[in-house]
């Protein structure tokens, strides 16, 4: 009896999908031939054709379906987000990246954001200081404390963090080429302070894959930078458990001009990378996986950018699972930083770019983010002033606790064309890893330009379709006012350099030149001697030696890098 | 006879490695039929300047988003002043702000700054304009 | 220019004046007036510096290894001119050249200078200015000069006709391709470059298989050699042996014989070119000509008849 209903019941669900593809078929026909649509560009920012409408079918609406790909939140394969009540339980960190001038500055810019009500701090450094070079280097001129903080020696790092308790704050650190250093810094700074490494908590960004791919920030050839960061997940899973000690970072590969797509999958091959990298160490994948994190962009195609985060989410679960053989659950988890694309704002009516942000920022939330940095208006003109900051960080407080987004999980799971552009995302993001595979892995396709050349493709592809008007931007190409006028900008005071410039060389007199040299010595054996590195850069910036001195001895054992060119 | 397409160096100059602007104009340039050069990362002033004497070109053009617009435009001018090759026009762009932007083509540092956003087109076309001049006035000089 | 101004203009450049040399370079390159005097007077400095081909395929490292072969020559005090020949666009005309970028580090050293090259439409990727280029090299008194080519196309071919000793720089995948351009036959040194790839055992055995069915090159057989470009390994064994095969080559007359039939290639594909030119020209100048072939009735005029009168309108028109 039982069986008959259950095939009543299955001969009923066929009628009904027989039914229903007879009506999506009526109205595809309706739509062809009545159907107005506008001359405009029906495609995404990956390129991919975008249909008039989706509806449900067999394969997503079959209950095993949703088990396997969508699953509950918290669940595997955290599709709907890495919590269980996500936003209901803990609103995501709104964390504003500041650093500029000199050490004093940021510092106070810190301690003013801390008021503000931010929950966690977060670092840019200068160029100088990100390219491994002291202050008073001849490369550095003209650039000290422009693009953010000079940190030169442990001295700059004690005045950083004046004042503010290191066990109470979560610290991200933007820094690749050079982190290594800046974390023993960081460390250093905690030991000075009496403050236990397992109480640390923060990220330090540290991927230097995306350098050589995107950012081109990088000090030494791939094979030693790679080594210098799975030192750092080595000696984080030993000593320092509660720091990230690199953030996977798709960010800087989407401004650099590559799609969604590829954003997503360079960022995951780069984790898997990394991932590869400390298991051939000998790690074990669940003693180190949990800590690495990721940093996605978010830019203005929004419903890509939701379905973006979701299918990251999937793919690195499975993969940590299946391939990697990671038993800890908190091993599948993609926690993510986002911020909003810089590269989507204009210098052309800036005050419109708070608007962009604003639908970027909600993209990020309702992809379920982990944290959120949200582009000032003026960031395309110069720094941020700190109004604009603070607009951008109200932002964030509107979506927060005026919307009503926060209230649900995943309120877009399900959405017919969210799930089919999940899916879609998936797949093409497996080809690229089939296709980065085929070429030996991701340093060899660094080091043929692959990556180099998939994204300056979809650059110049961009760029032609705004120039060509096939894609509009709203003040560039279209809807754009003769006269502008200006808005207020952030001027950083010229003395910055020669302040900073004074204060290393002050360093390098009171300091122990002779430990220094020893330490240094010993930075160069270890490196030679393929140690992990950690210890000794610890012992170096703890007698004070600087950033561009232990680059320097670490570039006579490792070398330097040029890229090819890759136009 | 003579068949003498525009060469032009696009440079990047200092420690900015933001490279997305520079290689798109490079590739926009050579659609638009002239020869560009392109430097890759991390030149000084003097070896921008050696690499546009040796390649003989007609315009260099900068792209600068770190903001030391103000220290490298100057260094380089007063590099091809020194060399003799002030006629050389320099084009500049990246994270500008137009009153930086007014006083370097003021003190002669630039020809031209392009802002964010400027299409590739109006960049070409203002190269297009100005090389002949500047070709003419090297032949008078010379 | 008089022949005493591009005298001048050559001395400058052989002073290590940058822009004269460069000058000098773009005047012959654009057939620019002035080009023969300094052709001209070139010749009469010619034949000092050591040219030496590098072709590969994209991304097989080219620059690479001349970046690192500069290093090792300006250790032993030479002095180095770089030429990168890429090929331009045939719809624009335009071209990216970004050969230097990995030569960057020599970008302060007077004693190195670079020169980026589009092949201009040159079918064989090297265009005659290319040659023509060497021959000012040759006059600023150049010890060596690097001649940078994309290669698997037709431009291996020509590198033969510019330089002594053309080597290349085979990736893996490039077999094939390589036995089909003919490469084989052309080079006078492999390099197996990125040999710390997976891989490079492979493709040495398979190269040095090739080498071994091929003929000889006036009885010398090519070099086969290795190099991790990126770290300067195996460049001096490179070097020494470019050096030495260049010394026998001026020891048993082939590098004079060679250079003569470079000379005669050049002269020949100049007088071609020439000749095109004129022909190209009185066509402009006989429009009537054009019409009267257009008029000519497809079905009933041979075509090997029209083009015979065409041309023997021309050598008429030509030889009063």
């Amino acid at each position: 009896m039982a069986l008959l209903e259950e095939e009543s019941h299955r001969d009923a669900l066929q009628a009904a999908w027989l039914e229903y593809q007879k009506a999506r078929k009526r109205f595809e026909t309706v739509y062809r031939e009545h159907a107005k649509e506008r001359p405009a560009l029906f495609e995404n920012l990956s390129g991919n054709t975008v249909e008039p409408l989706y509806g449900p079918d067999e394969k997503r609406s079959d209950p095993t379906y949703y088990l396997a790909k969508i699953g509950f939140p918290g669940e595997y394969p955290y599709t709907r987000g890495v919590h269980e009540s996500m936003y209901r339980g803990r609103l995501w960190t709104m964390r504003m990246f500041a650093g500029f001038g000199t050490a004093e500055d940021t510092n106070r810019r810190f301690r003013y954001l801390i008021e503000q009500g931010e929950g966690g701090l977060s670092t840019a450094f200068d160029m100088p200081t990100l390219m491994g070079y002291d202050s008073d280097d001849p490369h550095s001129v003209g650039e000290v404390g422009r693009e953010g903080v000079a940190v030169d020696s442990l001295e700059d790092m004690e005045q950083l963090f004046d004042g503010i308790d290191l066990d109470q704050v979560s610290t991200s650190m933007t820094i690749n080429g050079p982190a290594a250093i800046v974390w023993a810094m960081y460390l250093a700074l905690a030991e000075k302070r009496g403050i236990a490494w397992e109480k640390l908590r923060g990220t330090t960004q540290n991927d230097i894959l995306k350098e050589y791919i995107a950012q081109k920030e990088w000090i030494f050839p791939p094979e030693p930078s790679m080594k210098l960061v799975t030192d750092t997940i080595e000696f984080a899973s030993q000593h320092v458990p509660q720091w990230n000690p690199v953030s996977i970072s798709g960010y800087h590969i989407r401004e650099a001009g590559s799609t969604a797509v590829q954003e997503l999958a360079f960022t995951l091959a780069d984790g898997f990378a990394y991932v590869e990298a400390a298991l051939r160490r000998g790690l074990d994948v669940d003693a180190f996986a949990p800590r690495l994190s990721f940093f996605f962009n978010s830019h203005l195609d929004f419903f890509e950018e939701i379905a973006k985060l979701r299918a990251a989410r999937r793919i690195w679960a499975t993969r940590m699972r299946d391939r990697y053989g990671a038993k800890d659950p908190r091993s599948w988890k993609l926690r993510t930083h986002v911020q909003t694309a810089g590269c989507s704002l204009t210098a052309q009516q800036p005050e419109v770019n708070i608007i962009r942000t604003t639908t970027e920022a909600l993209a990020a939330v309702l992809g379920g983010c982990q944290s959120l940095h949200t582009n000032s208006m003026d960031e395309v003109l110069s720094l941020p002033t700190e109004k604009a900051v603070r607009i951008a960080l109200r932002t964030q407080q509107v979506l927060a606790y005026e919307t009503g987004v926060t209230h649900t999980v995943d309120p877009l799971a399900g959405s017919y064309y969210v799930e089919a552009l999940t899916d879609r995302m998936e797949e093409q993001a497996k080809a690229y890893f089939d296709k980065i595979e085929e070429q030996g892995g991701v340093l060899a396709c660094i080091e043929n330009g692959f990556f180099q050349r998939e994204i300056a493709d979809a650059a110049y592809r961009y760029q032609r379709e705004i120039e060509q008007g096939e894609r509009i931007i709203v003040g560039v190409n279209a809807f754009t006012e003769g006269n502008e006028e200006s808005i207020e900008r952030l001027k950083i005071d010229p003395s910055v350099e020669r302040r900073q410039i004074e204060r290393v060389k002050a360093v390098r007199q009171k300091r122990d030149g002779w430990a220094v040299q020893k330490a240094l010595e010993e930075v160069q054996r270890a490196a030679r001697a393929s140690e992990n590195l950690m210890p000794a850069l610890i012992a170096a910036v703890r007698v004070y030696a600087t950033e561009g001195e232990i680059v320097e001895a670490l570039k006579q054992v490792y070398g330097t890098y040029q890229e090819r060119a890759v136009i | 006879m003579e068949r003498r397409p525009i060469r032009i160096l696009i440079g990047k100059v200092g420690l900015d490695g933001h490279d997305r602007g520079a290689k798109v104009l490079a590739r926009g340039l050579r659609d638009a039929g002239m020869e560009v050069i392109y430097s890759g990362l991390w030149q000084t002033p003097e070896s921008l300047v050696r690499m546009a004497l040796q390649e003989d070109v007609d315009v260099i053009g900068i792209s600068i988003l770190s903001g030391a617009h103000m220290t490298i435009f100057p260094r380089v001018h007063d590099e091809l002043v020194r060399r003799h090759a002030e006629e050389i026009l320099v084009i500049g762009g990246g994270i500008i702000p137009p009153e930086d932007a007014q006083a370097l083509i003021q003190d002669k540092h630039a020809a031209a700054i392009f802002a964010p956003g400027e299409s590739i087109e109006t960049i070409a076309g203002w190269i297009r304009e100005h090389v002949p001049g500047q070709r003419q006035a090297l032949k008078d000089g010379a | 220019m008089n022949q005493i101004d591009a005298q001048h203009l050559l001395s400058r450049a052989r002073a290590g004046e940058v822009r004269a040399l460069a000058r000098a370079i773009s005047i012959v390159e654009n057939r620019e007036e002035g080009r023969a005097q300094l052709l001209w007077a070139a010749q009469q400095a010619y034949g000092t510096a050591f040219r030496i081909g590098l072709t590969g395929a994209p991304g097989s490292g080219k620059s690479s290894l001349s970046d690192a072969l500069i290093e090792v020559l300006r250790n032993e005090g030479r002095r180095v001119a770089v030429l990168a020949v890429d090929p331009s666009s045939p719809f624009t005309g335009g071209a990216l050249l970004g050969d230097r970028v990995r030569m960057s580090r020599h970008a302060e050293d007077d004693g190195v200078f670079i020169r980026s090259m589009s092949s201009r439409g040159a079918l064989g990727g090297l265009s005659r200015a290319a040659w023509e280029t060497l021959l000012l090299f040759d006059a600023a008194s150049f010890d060596v000069v690097l001649v940078e080519t994309v290669g698997v196309g037709q431009s291996e071919l020509e590198v033969r006709d510019v330089c002594d000793l053309p080597s290349c720089q085979p990736r893996s995948g490039d077999i094939v391709q390589m036995m089909k351009a003919g490469i084989m036959e052309i080079a006078d040194l492999f390099v197996i470059n990125k040999a710390d790839l997976p891989g490079a055992d492979r493709m040495m055995a398979a190269v040095r298989e090739l080498i071994q069915i091929s003929s000889t090159n006036h009885g010398v057989r090519p070099n086969l050699l290795k190099s991790i470009a990126v770290q300067g390994e195996g460049i001096s064994i490179l070097w020494k042996t470019l050096w030495e095969r260049y010394q026998m080559m001026q020891t048993d007359q082939t590098l004079q014989q060679k250079r003569k039939q470079q000379w005669a290639a050049h002269v020949r594909k100049a007088a071609e070119e020439e000749l095109l030119r004129r022909f190209q020209e009185f066509l402009e100048r006989n429009k009537q000509l054009l019409r009267w072939t257009e008029a000519r009735d497809e079905e009933r005029s041979s075509f090997d008849t029209t083009i015979q009168t065409l041309v023997d309108a021309f050598i008429h028109s030509s030889t009063p």
